[in-house]
């Protein structure tokens, strides 16, 4: 169904009581030309592509749960497109123009709110390097402003400005940045996929890959019986060295858990997404009112679903020392997620040593931002078998060619990603 | 997710930092670049126990060998690793 103004007062004045599905739950058949591993927004974004931008509508989503019930639902929800380094500008500029027109192009309500993403620096020399990053962004065409301290005591009176050891002294502000709510951006791929004809099928983990004599995959084995593809797709961050050891593959990354945390609903307080610069915190203020916020990843692997002690603690003291006014907020929830921290902290989307399988994988903790970007340039990659331009520096052998992309030059130690 | 160091009892998680699983060796030098690639990115990645470098810098400042499942963060084993100091000695 389309959604609109008329749709709502129709659906308003029979008591909200005829709201149809917004996608189809459906049963696999026994081939797809293209079957998607993991039914989460790169998943569902992924097919959605294949569907509406290259004309392959015969498509299978696989979810071994429900949809968005991953890292979809456990992120915090925020998108931007501030990095410096080539390969990561482009890509993420992409992404973030797709987010300005995704509610058209889905008919679907995201709830993205452009409030503004801001960088805190707290000393001459960070404020050197975000002038930089700020630079590079705008020579790409992406709005970056560098704010002094006298710009933020306006915006944001509430915070430590004279914190003994990290003073504010101002920010680097990317205003096309900000929020969008995390489920409703998987339940809009899922309807305007399924619209298309692309089956979601949940409760469906692929449990191996079936492979012809060559060694090309045909198709997946799962829980729900054996389902034939021209060509399998991956994007199961979290899980990715699982389901490519299937295939007999082993990935430069591992899966660490990151947690998140949101408070008791609070009265409007914070106007913009927010991150300390001399510690690892960064938070919005979701519409319902609570802070949404988070840290670091807790730092060793994991595939448990929630973190320890250590890290909640690092990430309050970040909270209080940039705004102390939240010290008597309770934390209401608290989760975990799973992420692929790759061995240079960027994606990898390519074409795998396996012919017929296509890898997207390797998201660290910024996948929720790329949401469309990485649907269009994993759809593009599987509809052409050719990287799309904004990806081509994400191949899979660029650790052995030593053409890594390591925003933060950490090397290949994942957990300082 | 507590561990307990062999040299200084049950400890907090906080005192320990983590390096990542204990099976990659380092190539021999004339081994070639696809070993030593091998061993600087690939991983297993393992779901389930798993053998990993802790260093417990917050207390004797030695490497640890931890068994860990990495689905339930369960330990079941703690030693010193091969080589560290401590090891050396024989404590």
């Amino acid at each position: 169904m389309k959604y609109s103004i008329f749709s709502l007062a129709r659906a308003a004045l029979s008591g909200h009581k005829n709201w149809k599905p917004t996608w189809r739950d459906a049963t696999p058949k026994d081939r797809y030309d293209v079957v998607i591993i993991g039914g989460g927004g790169h998943g569902l974004a992924t097919a959605w592509f294949l569907a509406s931008e290259f004309g392959i509508r015969n498509v299978a989503v696989l979810e071994k749960g429900w949809i968005g019930s991953g890292n979809a639902g456990r992120n915090t929800t925020i998108i931007r497109s501030n990095y410096g380094l080539p390969g990561n500008t482009g890509f993420y500029e992409l992404s973030m123009k797709l987010w300005e027109r995704m509610e058209q192009d889905l008919n679907y309500n995201a709830m993205v709110s452009q409030r503004g993403v801001l960088n805190l620096y707290h000393s001459d020399a960070q404020r050197d390097a975000f002038a930089r990053r700020g630079n590079t962004m705008r020579i790409k065409g992406i709005d970056a402003e560098l704010l002094d301290r006298a710009a933020l005591r306006k915006m944001l009176p509430f915070l430590n400005f004279d914190n003994a050891r990290f003073p504010v002294q101002g920010g680097l502000l990317q205003r096309r940045g900000g929020t969008a709510r995390h489920d409703a951006v998987v339940w809009g791929y899922a309807h305007a996929a399924s619209e298309l004809g692309v089956d979601i099928i949940q409760n469906c983990e692929v449990t191996g890959f079936t492979r012809d004599a060559n060694g090309k995959v045909t198709g997946v084995e799962t829980s729900r019986g054996k389902i034939g593809a021209g060509k399998v797709g991956m994007a199961v961050a979290g899980s990715s060295s699982r389901v490519a050891a299937m295939a007999g593959l082993r990935l430069p990354i591992e899966s660490h858990v990151l947690q998140a945390f949101v408070s008791e609903a609070i009265k409007p307080l914070l106007p913009n997404v927010m991150t300390f610069g001399a510690g690892h915190f960064y938070v919005s203020q979701s519409d319902k009112g609570g802070l949404v916020f988070g840290g670091d990843i807790d730092g060793y692997n994991s595939y448990a679903q929630r973190g320890n002690l250590p890290v909640v603690e690092d990430v309050c003291e970040g909270g209080m020392a940039l705004i102390p006014m939240i010290g008597r907020v309770r934390l209401l929830r608290q989760w975990g997620g799973i992420m692929d921290m790759s061995m240079d902290g960027s994606p990898i989307i390519d074409k795998s040593p396996v012919d017929g399988l296509y890898i997207n994988a390797g998201w660290c903790y910024g996948g929720f931002k790329a949401t469309p970007g990485s649907g269009l340039v994993f759809a593009h990659l599987i509809a052409r078998d050719q990287s799309h331009k904004e990806a081509a520096l994400f191949g899979l052998d660029r650790f052995q060619r030593g053409a890594m992309i390591d925003e933060k030059g950490q090397g290949a130690q994942p957990n300082l990603h | 997710m507590r561990i307990t160091c062999p040299f200084c009892g049950e400890r907090e998680l906080g005192e320990f930092t983590y390096l990542g699983d204990a099976k990659p060796q380092r190539p021999a030098a004339d081994a070639g670049e696809d070993a030593v690639y091998d061993y600087v990115y690939l991983r297993d990645n393992i779901a389930g126990l798993m053998s990993e470098h802790w260093y417990h810098g917050g207390g004797c400042r030695a490497w640890l060998k931890v068994t860990r499942n990495t689905l339930t963060h369960e330990i079941s084993a703690v030693e010193p690793a091969a080589g560290a100091g401590a090891a050396k000695v024989g404590a």
